[in-house]
């Protein structure tokens, strides 16, 4: 029907939308027509659609809801973290040559771990590696004792509310409940400077269509295939022959790191990074995100995340206390009413402006056929 | 006599102290249609389950392979390593990818590597894709190719199932209740399709409807399942005038004849 008609204008929306983002949005900053705040806020919201597009994979994919997938997010922003606590230098309050709060905990020599971290390969490397691993073990142990559906949400959820305990301690040497901050130079351009800031905000936005594009390079391989059929009926697949555990190991683990590039991006632009990006809600909010813009699309997740977040930063302005129950009571909406999401919108909305604008029929149409049941 | 292909002895299960299958014994030969009937809770799915690998016998053994120098132990495999060797196995409720399009629920189960690594490089090659026109021509689906699995009818995905499971070129087809909701022509259509299989195949058919079991035992061997053991084998008719067997069936009522 139309359909072919709406992916092709999909298709070019989302490369207008896309030059828009990376071109035309770090230009109009440049000249001064939008803030240095409003950029850094978008470079925000893009980094939150990198952990939105990371649930979806795993909830909107493969019908594996994760609950923890900040959890990984925020592990990439401490390790991009540890490299720009290390480029301070000794700019600190303190000014040793030690971060401030190994200073403040008595710490006169840099502790072994925190060395290699001066150099960025190192720390981008372990941006990919230390999430990696944690979810290949997490994941590893879970699917092979087949564990699914909400007892898998409760683990992931657990998983996350156990690390944030973890990081919460001064003892853990990664600054406890303060995290890091005052971050002051990364890759020896000043954070200070818009340039910077754009570079940053221009290096997400390339981040995202390409991690866009993969993700839809990767929903039309045999893989894409396989994991929405372990989403629609895992048993078919394994006594088709596949080792499921295996798909969805491999999936688990490569949401993990595209969660991992979204918080290392995050880190140097919101400027702090602590454990409350761990916390169990952020997770939840992460899931409402793919809710509201559409579960199981490839556009939905970012859509969620923009709009949610943007709607998130004037909402706590305007209406401080009433966030949590518009952002509840949206998700509740969107649940009853418009299961596809935002953007399920143009499809839903189609028929109804053709009703509008369109001729009137001259004879009363005829009974719509029944949708066929499944 | 041969060695048979799927050697079943003295096999029991135990599911919370109820005995699912209790000393069964059971032969399937190289292109035999074999069909497996007995009343409800008499141990059919449980059997399936024992073979496929989704359950574990508590004792006994289960063999695959008509050479016996090199037979394969099902009890030590799961699921998706027994499938690979070639036993393929048609659920009771039609298990189709319901958001796939019948093509894709076609190219999902053709036989082929079925690593991570393999499924994201794979290509269909044109031999796949004949062997696919093949399948969509003898399952009656070739029109509706592009068609969403989900929007089909009952009977056409319980077609599309056992379409899916030829894709895979299993040795073994393991048929569970395949007339499950059919029409009358649509399941006289299904025990032509399963009757065309045997000897190319090997079939082992689950099913309670009786002309069906009359149409598709016309050659073959007809297995009587009950409380968890063979209560009795043979020809359609000799099974039929069983003393024993017309007990179980009249005995428990309304229960799986009709």
């Amino acid at each position: 029907m139309n359909k072919s008609l709406f992916r092709r204008f999909e298709g070019s929306a989302v490369i207008v939308v896309a030059l828009l983002l990376i071109v035309g949005f770090p230009l109009l900053n440049a000249y001064g027509f939008v803030s240095n705040f409003t950029l850094s806020l978008w470079g925000k919201y893009l980094c939150y659609a990198l952990l939105a597009m990371s649930v979806d994979l795993l909830w909107g994919y493969t019908g594996l809801l994760s609950l923890g997938q900040a959890l990984f997010f925020a592990l990439g922003g401490y390790m991009h973290g540890m490299y720009l606590m290390r480029m301070i230098g000794d700019l600190g309050q303190y000014h040793k040559p030690l971060p401030d709060f190994l200073v403040f905990l008595g710490w006169t020599k840099l502790p072994a771990f925190w060395e290699p971290f001066a150099s960025f390969p190192f720390a981008l490397t372990m941006v990919f590696v230390v999430p990696g691993l944690i979810a290949g073990l997490f994941g590893f142990l879970a699917f092979r004792s087949r564990i699914k559906g909400v007892y898998f949400s409760i683990l992931t959820q657990a998983l996350t509310y156990a690390a944030s305990i973890m990081f919460f301690r001064n003892n853990l040497l990664l600054g406890g409940n303060n995290g890091f901050t005052d971050f002051k130079f990364i890759l020896g351009h000043s954070l200070a400077q818009p340039a910077t800031a754009r570079g940053l905000y221009i290096a997400t936005a390339v981040t995202l269509l390409l991690v866009f594009l993969f993700c839809r390079w990767l929903s039309r391989t045999k893989f894409g295939l396989v994991q929405q059929a372990i989403r629609d009926g895992e048993n078919r697949v394994l006594f088709s022959g596949y080792a499921t555990a295996h798909y969805k190991l491999f999936i688990f683990i490569l949401a993990a790191l595209i969660a991992a590039v979204g918080g290392a991006l995050y880190t140097p632009q919101v400027g702090i990074i602590n454990p409350s990006e761990m916390q169990a809600e952020k997770s939840l909010e992460a899931v409402v995100w793919v809710a509201v813009g559409g579960r199981g699309t490839l556009l939905g997740p970012i859509v969620g995340a923009i709009s949610i977040n943007a709607l998130k930063s004037w909402a706590t302005r305007a209406f401080p206390d009433l966030w949590l129950i518009i952002l509840g009571g949206l998700f509740i909406l969107v649940v009853l009413f418009l299961p596809g999401g935002l953007v399920s919108l143009p499809q839903r909305l189609a028929p109804l402006w053709k009703k509008l604008t369109g001729p009137k029929p001259e004879a009363p149409a005829a009974a719509p056929v029944p949708a066929p049941k499944s | 006599m041969s060695h048979p292909l799927l050697t079943v002895e003295d096999v029991s299960k135990t599911y919370d102290g109820f005995k699912a299958i209790s000393n069964l014994t059971f032969y399937l030969f190289e292109g035999e249609l074999r069909t497996v009937i007995g009343p409800n809770g008499a141990g059919k799915s449980t059997f399936f389950d024992l073979i496929t690998g989704r359950a574990k016998p508590d004792k006994g053994k289960i063999e695959f392979g008509s050479d016996p120098a090199s037979h394969h132990d099902l009890a030590g495999l799961n699921e998706y390593e027994i499938n690979r060797l070639g036993i393929g196995r048609k659920f009771q409720t039609p298990s189709v990818y319901t958001e796939h399009t019948v093509l894709d629920n076609l190219v999902l189960s053709l036989k082929g590597p079925r690593g991570v690594f393999a499924s994201l490089l794979h290509r269909l090659s044109s031999t796949d894709r004949d062997r696919i026109d093949e399948i969509l021509k003898l399952i009656r689906l070739a029109e509706k190719r592009d068609w969403k699995a989900g929007l089909l009818a009952h009977g056409e995905k319980q077609w599309l199932e056992i379409g899916m499971l030829l894709a895979q070129e299993p040795k073994v087809l393991l048929v569970d209740e395949p007339a499950a909701g059919m029409t009358d022509e649509e399941t006289y259509r299904t025990g032509e399709l399963l009757l065309s299989l045997a000897g190319k195949h090997s079939l082992v058919v689950v099913e309670h409807d009786m002309t069906f079991v009359k149409q598709i035992a016309a050659n073959g061997q007809v297995t009587v399942l009950h409380q968890g053991s063979v209560l009795c084998e043979g020809k359609f008719d000799d099974v039929q005038a069983d003393q024993k067997v017309r007990e179980v069936y009249l005995g428990r009522g309304k229960h799986g004849t009709r």
